[in-house]
């Protein structure tokens, strides 16, 4: 296999992440995300119809019927409905958990054929809230983790790069969320952490290498030792990239729709991940100047500890 | 030992590959009596009569359960057995289940299928939340009317200046002199332990003295431990009158309660019934010259009770009622907490009757069923009634007050009373914070998509390891299968609960399982290149990768387990598969691979490696 000089490109592949980074903030800065039910709290009601349905009809009929603030929309396939209600502030706790009882209601009512309830799901204000913050939480408690324990396995430099590739990976699939309107809820949350889960294994396999590579005798540059090591790794980066993404197309386009979310967030992070633990935990680690110092280690051959140095 | 633990995991995953029956389950309704063969034969009569073909019944654990052929027969079945039990004069649940068809082999080695979460088999989710602060209040505000009285009675009366609850658990009261406020402060601290006293001069000209009375943490925790508990027995009371095979009713955290009724469709219905509070009545018995008019008839342990019209008082002035013992016999008694106005009342009731009795009725609204001819047509109407009960009938023995004990009691006794006295008293505000329902239908079109994904995914995955890395590929392949093998076992052996997030789970650890593997092959080659032989090279390749695996997938563990801690329901059970799955990857691809490739080419010398496109 050839050799790619991958650090080659580092200035423009470093330049194009601050781009996407800048861009994906600034998304998220101004139009926030597509939060989902789970997050904003409210009601929602999937109905399945015997044959094809109109949704702009059912949502004029719903109109009439005296409701109002709600989106109606195709879910899944044209006989399938998914019918949603932001929370309602002027109603009580109690009342607007019985929304999504009345609404079905409603539905039945305006419907001729028989309708049926696939789900139906209401959660209270103050959950959605509660789960936005535990998500948030988890995120940093989980980059914390990362940090904490990659150095006390490798080294500082090897954790701070690691997490800024993860930082950038998170960062960058919220951005592609947050631009394109993809609902973002708690199985997009789960599939951001598996995203991190991933990535992270990857920086690992690669920062295993760069030190292996360190620490062998022979001499070269930092960046012609990375470079190597980058060279070496590619062929199992790819192998198993290309094998999880595609069990990840699977459950794309057979997993039906509670889960097209999940597989979406995790495509993309596979993707981006693949290419932060090239080109971002390995461009860290030479802004930082890592050194064969950095990696000298008094104890006897063996991979197991590292001392600051 | 790698065969082993494989022969292992065949066993355990082995009941998920029974497909389990479509069953009914039968169960008395209250009183917690088993079924007895008798009932069952009434039920099993009824469908033979209306052609519904029975697979097999029996009778386990105090219910009967009958497996029936199909969901048709199923829903076909409940309607007949809740009308045929009906005649019977007694309460049953008559609930649709699904009967696991595990072999009792498998059975005897505590071999269970996995359990399905309610998005795979359809039925509602509740978080119910109980305003706990509101029941704090409610009791400061008792314990400050309290007080007063205690200032103003005696012969040493204390004057305050005025009183108000300052935040949530703090009461203050105001004096206009020192001496007033010492005086109330050991007062105070002499019968109300509960509080935490400390002075504070306030801005006030008439009365400047402040005394702040602050509920310690402990007894704020007690009132919502009391509050929540409170409410979970009142849910669990209520959910057999829904006819749920499986509930679970559980709390969560300081004061929500997760209700979960798999099967559930009607979801309106569900909180009617789950919403329904208890009340309870205090009231004497009436003297035996008592006109006809002023009684009211009950029965008690079998024999008829007469009961005073006048009403002590209801079950809202209730606080608490707990089991306790009594200190001179050691004997269980119940201890009532009354709130002030109720001790008044109390007060006042007993203190001329002392040694006439005392009962304590248990009201309770339910419904009930009836079969009823209507156009030629016997249709069910479900009506709700009032069920009211004497729990209680004890002689008074002094005049009563704020609290009191009911003595003389046996432990279960003392324990049931003290439920249903909780169940009758005052109840904390409950309201649904969460509410997921999951029809049937899509439960069902869940598992098949799941199922597919899974197959399909893992088909792939397959494939492309056979082309990239022949012989060896074919290695990975056996140890992919063995993992996700394994992983079914984990699952069913720890009986954690199968999602659909936990199925993208499965899925996801399929397509990183192989990365282990592919690890030790891309080292293998490396060692080749090196020109390394063969056997050291597959050593070679297999130690050196390990490393590098461990560190990997410890960090994605580390990941997996938080994701655990702050996820609720269905992530946590998508991190369950993941966490699972990494842990039975490694296992595999690290033993499971080594043990494979050495049986193909150990102990004998070898000049090629079907390993990928390079050969050497």
């Amino acid at each position: 296999m050839n050799k790619v000089p991958f650090m080659k490109f580092r200035k423009i592949a470093g330049m194009g992440s601050i781009v996407l980074l800048v861009v994906a903030i600034s998304s998220l800065a101004l139009q926030s995300l597509n939060w989902g039910l789970d997050f904003t709290g409210g009601t929602l009601v999937e109905v399945s119809y015997p044959e094809s349905v109109n949704p702009e009809q059912i949502r004029l009929d719903l109109d009439a019927a005296g409701w109002n603030g709600h989106v109606v929309q195709y879910f899944g396939s044209d006989r399938d409905i998914l019918v949603r209600m932001p929370p309602q502030k002027d109603l009580s706790d109690k009342d607007n958990a019985r929304l999504g009882d009345s609404l079905f209601a409603s539905l039945v009512e305006l419907s001729i054929g028989d309708v049926e309830l696939r789900r139906s799901e209401f959660v209270g204000p103050a959950v959605g809230e509660e789960l936005a913050n535990q998500g948030g939480l988890g995120l940093l408690a989980a980059l914390g983790m990362v940090l904490l324990y990659v150095s006390f396995r490798f080294q500082l430099k090897f954790a701070l790069g690691a997490v800024v590739a993860l930082f950038h990976d998170v960062l960058f699939t919220l951005g592609i969320f947050s631009l394109i309107r993809w609902e973002f809820d708690l199985t997009v949350l789960a599939a951001l952490l598996a995203v991190i889960g991933y990535s992270l294994n990857d920086t690992i396999v690669v920062s295993d290498r760069i030190r292996e590579n360190f620490r062998s005798a022979r001499r070269g540059k930092p960046v012609d030792v990375i470079d190597e090591s980058l060279n070496q790794t590619l062929g199992r980066t790819l192998i198993t990239s290309a094998t999880t993404l595609l069990v990840l197309t699977a459950l794309l386009l057979l997993g039906g729709e509670l889960i097209r979310g999940f597989a979406i967030a995790l495509i993309i992070g596979v993707v981006i991940g693949t290419y932060s633990s090239i080109y971002v935990a390995a461009n860290v680690l030479l802004l930082m100047n890592l050194s064969r110092e950095d990696l000298m280690v008094p104890v006897k051959e063996g991979a197991d500890q590292d001392s600051m140095p | 030992m790698v065969l082993g633990v494989f022969v292992l995991g065949v066993i355990y995953a082995m009941p998920n590959f029974y497909p389990p029956d479509y069953a009914i389950q039968i169960s008395r309704g209250s009183g917690g009596l088993d079924l007895s063969e008798r009932e069952l034969d009434v039920a099993l009569e009824a469908l033979s009569s209306s052609n519904v073909q029975i697979k097999a019944s029996s009778l386990e654990g105090g219910s009967g359960l009958i497996r029936l052929e199909n969901a048709d027969e199923q829903l076909r079945a409940q309607p007949l057995i809740q009308r045929a039990l009906h005649d019977l004069q007694s309460e049953y649940v008559v609930a649709l289940n699904s009967a696991p068809t595990t072999p009792d082999w498998l059975r005897d080695l505590g071999a269970e299928p996995m359990k399905y979460g309610l998005d795979l088999r359809g039925g509602v989710h509740f978080l119910m939340e109980v305003d706990t602060a509101s029941a704090v209040k409610d009791r400061l505000e008792g314990m400050e009317q309290d007080i007063k009285r205690s200032f103003r009675s005696g012969a040493d009366r204390i004057r305050y200046a005025g009183s108000s609850i300052v935040d949530g658990q703090t009461l203050q009261f105001v004096f206009a002199d020192e001496t007033l406020r010492s005086r109330a402060r050991s007062r105070i601290e002499e019968t109300y332990a509960q509080f935490l006293v400390t002075t504070e001069d306030v801005p006030n000209a008439d009365a400047p003295y402040g005394l702040n009375l602050a509920m310690s943490d402990a007894s704020v925790r007690e009132i919502e431990d009391f509050a929540v508990q409170q409410n979970l027995q009142t849910i669990r009371n209520r959910v057999n009158e829904l006819g749920v095979a499986e509930p679970l009713v559980q709390r969560l955290g300081r004061q929500r309660i997760v209700v979960d009724l798999p099967g559930v469709q009607d979801t309106a219905e569900a909180k009617k019934i789950l919403g329904k509070v208890a009340t309870l009545e205090f009231r004497m018995e009436a003297s035996p010259d008592a006109s006809r008019g002023s009684i009211l008839p009950y029965t008690y342990e079998g024999r008829a009770v007469r009961l005073e019209r006048d009403l002590i008082l209801r079950g809202e002035r209730v606080f608490d009622a707990q089991v306790g013992f009594d200190p001179d016999s050691g004997l269980p008694q119940v201890n009532i907490t009354l709130d002030s106005e109720g001790g008044e009342l109390m007060h006042r009731s007993t203190r001329y009757n002392i040694g006439r009795r005392m009962a304590v009725v248990f009201i309770e609204t339910k419904t009930r069923d009836r079969y009823e001819m209507r156009g030629g047509e016997e249709v069910k109407i479900t009506e709700p009634y009032v069920e009211e009960r004497v729990i209680s009938l004890a002689t008074v023995q002094a005049a009563l007050g704020v609290s009191f004990r009911i003595t003389g009691l046996q432990g279960a006794e003392a324990r049931d009373l003290a439920l249903l006295l909780r169940a009758g008293a005052l109840a904390a505000d409950m309201f649904i914070a969460e509410e997921r329902t999951v029809g049937a239908s899509l439960g069902q079109e869940n598992i098949e998509l799941g199922a597919i994904s899974v197959a399909i995914g893992f088909g792939l995955v397959v494939i492309f390891m056979l082309a990239f890395y022949q012989w060896f590929g074919l290695a990975a392949n056996i140890a992919l299968m063995a993992n996700l093998l394994l992983l079914v076992a984990v699952m069913s052996s720890l009986s954690a609960t199968l999602t659909l997030p936990g199925i993208a789970g499965i899925v996801l650890t399929v397509g990183m399982a192989v990365d282990a593997n592919v690890l030790i092959f891309s080292r293998i080659k490396e060692e080749l290149k090196k020109s390394t032989p063969p056997q050291m090279a597959i050593n070679a390749g297999f130690e050196r990768a390990f490393v590098t695996i461990l560190d990997a997938n410890l960090t994605t563990l580390l990941v997996a387990v938080i994701l655990y801690s702050i996820g609720t329901g269905p992530v946590k059970g998508f991190a369950i598969t993941l966490s699972i799955g990494i842990l039975t990857s490694m296992f595999t691809a690290i033993m499971g691979t080594r043990a494979l490739v050495n049986l193909a080419v150990g102990g004998r010398p070898i000049k090629r490696l079907a390993i990928g496109w390079q050969r050497v």
